[in-house]
């Protein structure tokens, strides 16, 4: 069988490979069950798994030269538009969905298949074995890969005992057949590494599986001071698995209290003047029965909440922007999220004021923690920190929600809206506001006013119910290689017949070892002289 | 002392390493050179061909190795590997062996010094990935050389380790500086010390995998009786060395995908991204495997097994100064 390599290890001359491809020269004629047989034997043979991990790794690669879709949509879309003849055939063809396309799933599932259809058998074989004992010694020890023989003091049954102890001391497993010959084995662990390495893949394959039909994940911007509640409504994004019900959340709240980042203020070297140094949210998590406690979130510190770990992923600036109507009324009035667009926080973000009267009002814009406005960029941050915050904004009025489609909340649709023109009717209109600037709006239109700066947290709320089977799996089939790397599978053979002499014995020992070892004759030698006073 | 003069301390200790290992990759080129067999009798040098074999034909069984001294030049020794060698390929090699433990110990100051110049551990964008992992090569290479003869395989080690210093202080240099937070985690000592060491026992395995297919073609040939090569092991023993070195590697680059994928759920929130740096950690692990099948696999040569281990090889290079540098993803690491 080509599945199990044991052969390597029998006494008995290597059969031919018959599983093996080309195992047979001649073919015989195949009925149906024969060619489903033949196609199984195929399937399962190591040079099918060879080939298939070639695949496998071959096939991965396009998954990191071409954008993902699952991972950077924006960065996807934008390459189909650069694109316009390649991209949509290699769309068709998974090239931005490469995990989960058809022919990616299709080789790793065949390879798993002809794991297990490699490993049953093997497992059986295997555990027959660990409880069988070793195999007769051969007619003709010298005829094995290693072999050595020497004439010793004591006759010959005092001589195997002393053999057999040395053998158990080295950890054989040891059987005497007969009354002259010892067979000896060790090392059934290096198997036993192999299946398991080669089982617990399966599980990792299960683990994560399973993480994919029952995790899920979700998204949500809040801005310091506020309350982010449990619920599928209050999330931006969410991605449910499969078989996941998204109404079934753990109603706990969490509140951000406070936001501290840090940012590298020495122009120390290359590239590292505002690089990111420090992040940490200090939150109140409040549990279904009330309990509230004050936790961190941090990089690298997730927070556990028993239903979804939260995770720090992102930071940013929300402006507190209120809008006045011409009475003085206010409109409008929140802490409205930037969404940074760069290592310097220049954020985009818009203000969609649906109550104005009698249009809508929106603004769209940036903001600026370190603001500078030049002809050549256009507004942009040159800071990551709010040394000198700006809000730079172009207004537009009419409706907001045409025919009520889903938009971004960071930009405008304006499809349907006009931008407000700038002084003298000229142009558009262009307002900048630093902390504390109220800006009048033309025509009794109202007043915006940039009341001051909060920043937000991007939180990401996940569960991954696979990941303890698939960590743990990981974990045995690193173990189970190390097995298997490591011990080395051994079969010693005695046999002692009486010498010339009275009182003394001719040892004969022979070794056969799985795949080469060229310690073998190093180890018949030691068990020819390791029990004392054979030497 | 303050940083900056750490700093300088540090990059001055690299140069002075780099300097130090070429003149060892001279004094190996020379050993190679001198041990080429030359004009002398055909008959004892295949007798020494025949005994370096029975001597570097324990790959894993050190144990039955003792300490080899690979730099004494003992006139006296008789039977260990450095019989019957000319007296100058001996001291060449021994003075190779000197200059590669002055400049390990050069670099591995430089190393300390970034570290104390940072206040933090070496490993935080490429230019330090590269200086700790020559660093490792060379140490490996010098723990191996302590269990049996791997004079002859000084310069193939000494050789990429230089390459990979010239390219760390021209291309990848950076100066010393804190790290993004999400860097900031102990599993960076853990997972990214692995990685490093991983590739410098790689490095070696692609080393020897590398001899191992020149040997055999020039065995299958007939033989190089006119090249050094024909002092080095046999192709068979050479393969073994090869296998030995990957079997070391495999699980340890095992260890590093699970320690990274632990760290990218605390870091990243999930553990597995398919980020270009995890698809092709995975790809190498994926063609390592593939080695590891293949060399087991009855019915496959040995040799195409090897080509398989060096297109690993060929993927972890790539994975280091290909994909930190133009394939977009959360492993910004590069600090360039
Ligand atoms: C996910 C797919 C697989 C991976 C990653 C994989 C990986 C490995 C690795 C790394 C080894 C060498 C380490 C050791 O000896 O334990 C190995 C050995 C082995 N594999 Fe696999 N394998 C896979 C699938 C298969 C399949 C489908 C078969 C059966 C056709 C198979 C049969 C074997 C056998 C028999 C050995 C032992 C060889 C020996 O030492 O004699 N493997 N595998």
């Amino acid at each position: 069988m080509s599945t199990t390599r044991d052969d390597a290890l029998s006494t008995q001359p290597a059969p031919v490979d018959g599983g093996g491809a080309g195992g047979s020269v001649s073919q015989p004629r195949l009925g149906p069950v024969g060619w489903l047989r033949y196609a199984w034997r195929q399937l399962t043979s190591m040079r099918t798994a060879l080939f298939l991990l070639l695949l496998l790794s071959v096939a991965a690669i396009p998954g990191s030269t071409f954008p993902q879709r699952s991972i950077d949509a924006a960065r996807t879309a934008q390459w189909l538009t650069d694109h316009p003849t390649a991209g949509p055939i290699l769309d068709r063809l998974g090239f931005f969905e490469v995990y989960a396309s058809p022919w990616f799933a299709a080789i790793y599932l065949l390879l798993f298949v002809s794991l297990i259809g490699c490993v049953a058998p093997r497992s059986r074989i295997h555990w027959h074995q660990m409880r069988s004992r070793p195999p007769r010694a051969p007619r003709r020890l010298e005829r094995l890969a290693a072999h050595r023989e020497l004439e010793v003091e004591g006759d010959p049954d005092a001589v195997r005992e002393r053999l057999r102890q040395a053998l158990r001391s080295r950890r054989y497993r040891v059987h005497a057949h007969d009354g002259v010959t010892l067979s000896a084995e060790k090392g059934y662990l290096k198997e036993s590494g192999n299946l398991v390495f080669h089982l617990a893949l399966i599980g990792v394959l299960v683990g994560v599986a399973w993480g994919h039909l029952l995790g899920w994940k979700g998204d949500v911007i809040l801005p310091v001071g506020q309350t982010f509640a449990n619920t599928l409504s209050r999330y931006d994004t969410f991605s449910p698995g499969p078989w996941v019900d998204p109404t079934d959340l753990d109603p706990y709240t969490i509140r951000l209290d406070r936001l501290d980042v840090e940012f590298e203020t020495e122009d120390t070297g290359r590239g590292q003047f505002g690089a990111p140094r420090d992040f940490l949210a200090s939150a109140t998590l409040t549990d279904a029965e009330g309990r509230e406690e004050e936790r961190e979130i941090a990089v690298n510190r997730p927070l556990e909440t028993g239903n979804g770990t939260v995770f720090l992923l992102g930071n940013g600036y929300a402006p507190r922007i209120t809008v006045r109507d011409a009475d003085g009324t206010v409109i409008y009035s929140d802490a409205t999220p930037f969404l940074p667009e760069d290592n310097n926080y220049t954020s985009v973000g818009a203000v969609k004021v649906a109550g104005a009267q009698p249009d809508q009002l929106g603004f769209a814009g940036f903001f600026l923690p370190t603001g500078v406005i030049d002809d050549e960029r256009g507004p942009h941050s040159v800071f990551p920190d709010t040394l000198d915050p700006q809000l730079a904004l172009t207004a537009f009025q009419g409706t907001l929600f045409p025919a009520g489609a889903p938009q971004s909340v960071y930009t405008l649709d304006t499809a349907e809206m006009t931008p407000l023109p700038g002084k003298d009717g000229e142009g558009q209109l262009r307002i900048l506001l630093r902390p504390g600037d109220t800006f009048d709006l033309p025509e009794g239109r109202g007043s915006i006013t940039f009341d001051g700066i909060e920043r937000f947290a991007g939180l990401s709320i996940r569960t991954d119910p696979g990941k303890m089977l698939t960590l743990v799996s990981a974990l045995l089939a690193l173990g189970g290689l190390v097995l298997s790397l490591v011990v080395r599978r051994r079969r010693v053979f005695v046999r002692v017949r009486p010498a010339g002499e009275p009182g003394r014995t001719v040892v004969s020992v022979g070794g056969l070892a799985k795949d080469d070892d060229e310690g073998m004759d190093d180890e018949v030698a030691a068990v020819l002289t390791a029990p004392e006073g054979t030497r | 002392m303050t940083d900056t003069s750490l700093a300088q301390l540090s990059n001055q200790a690299v140069y002075s390493a780099m300097a130090v290992l070429t003149l060892a990759m001279l004094a190996y080129a020379l050993y190679l050179a001198r041990i080429a067999p030359g004009h002398a009798d055909d008959a004892s040098q295949e007798a020494v061909r025949e005994r370096r074999l029975v001597t570097a034909g324990n790959a894993t069984d050190a144990d039955q190795d003792g300490p080899v001294e690979p730099a004494a030049p003992d006139a006296a020794q008789t039977g260990g590997p450095g019989d019957a060698e000319p007296r100058g390929a001996r001291q060449a090699a021994g003075v190779g062996w000197a200059l590669t433990l002055l400049g390990t110990a050069l670099l591995v100051a430089g190393v300390g010094l970034r570290a104390a110049e940072v206040h933090r551990w070496p490993l935080g964008n490429m230019y330090e990935f590269a200086l700790v992992g020559a660093m490792f090569t060379l140490l490996g290479f010098i723990g191996w050389s302590t269990r049996r003869d791997l004079r002859w395989l000084g310069l193939f080690v000494v050789t990429p380790v230089l390459l990979t210093l010239g390219a760390a202080v021209v291309v990848w240099y950076t100066d010393a500086s804190e790290l993004m937070p999400s860097l900031k985690s102990y599993w960076l000592a853990i997972h990214v010390t692995v990685a490093t060491m991983t590739v410098a026992v790689f490095t070696i395995g692609a080393a020897l995998g590398v001899l191992y297919l020149v040997q055999d073609r020039l065995e299958a040939g007939g033989g190089a009786r006119r090249s050094f090569m024909a002092r080095l092991p046999s192709a068979r023993a050479l393969e073994r060395l090869t296998y030995a070195a990957h079997v070391v590697a495999f699980p340890m680059w095992t260890f590093t995908v699970i320690a990274g994928a632990i760290w990218a759920r605390q870091a990243w929130g999930s553990y597995w991204n398919w980020d270009p740096k995890e698809v092709w950690s995975f790809v190498i692990w994926t063609v390592y495997a593939a080695y590891l099948h293949a060399r087991a696999t009855t019915g496959w040569k040995r040799q195409n097994a090897v080509w398989i281990a060096l297109a690993g090889f060929v993927c972890v290079i790539l994975n280091f100064a290909v994909v930190n540098v133009y394939f977009v993803g959360q492993h910004s690491y590069s600090g360039l």
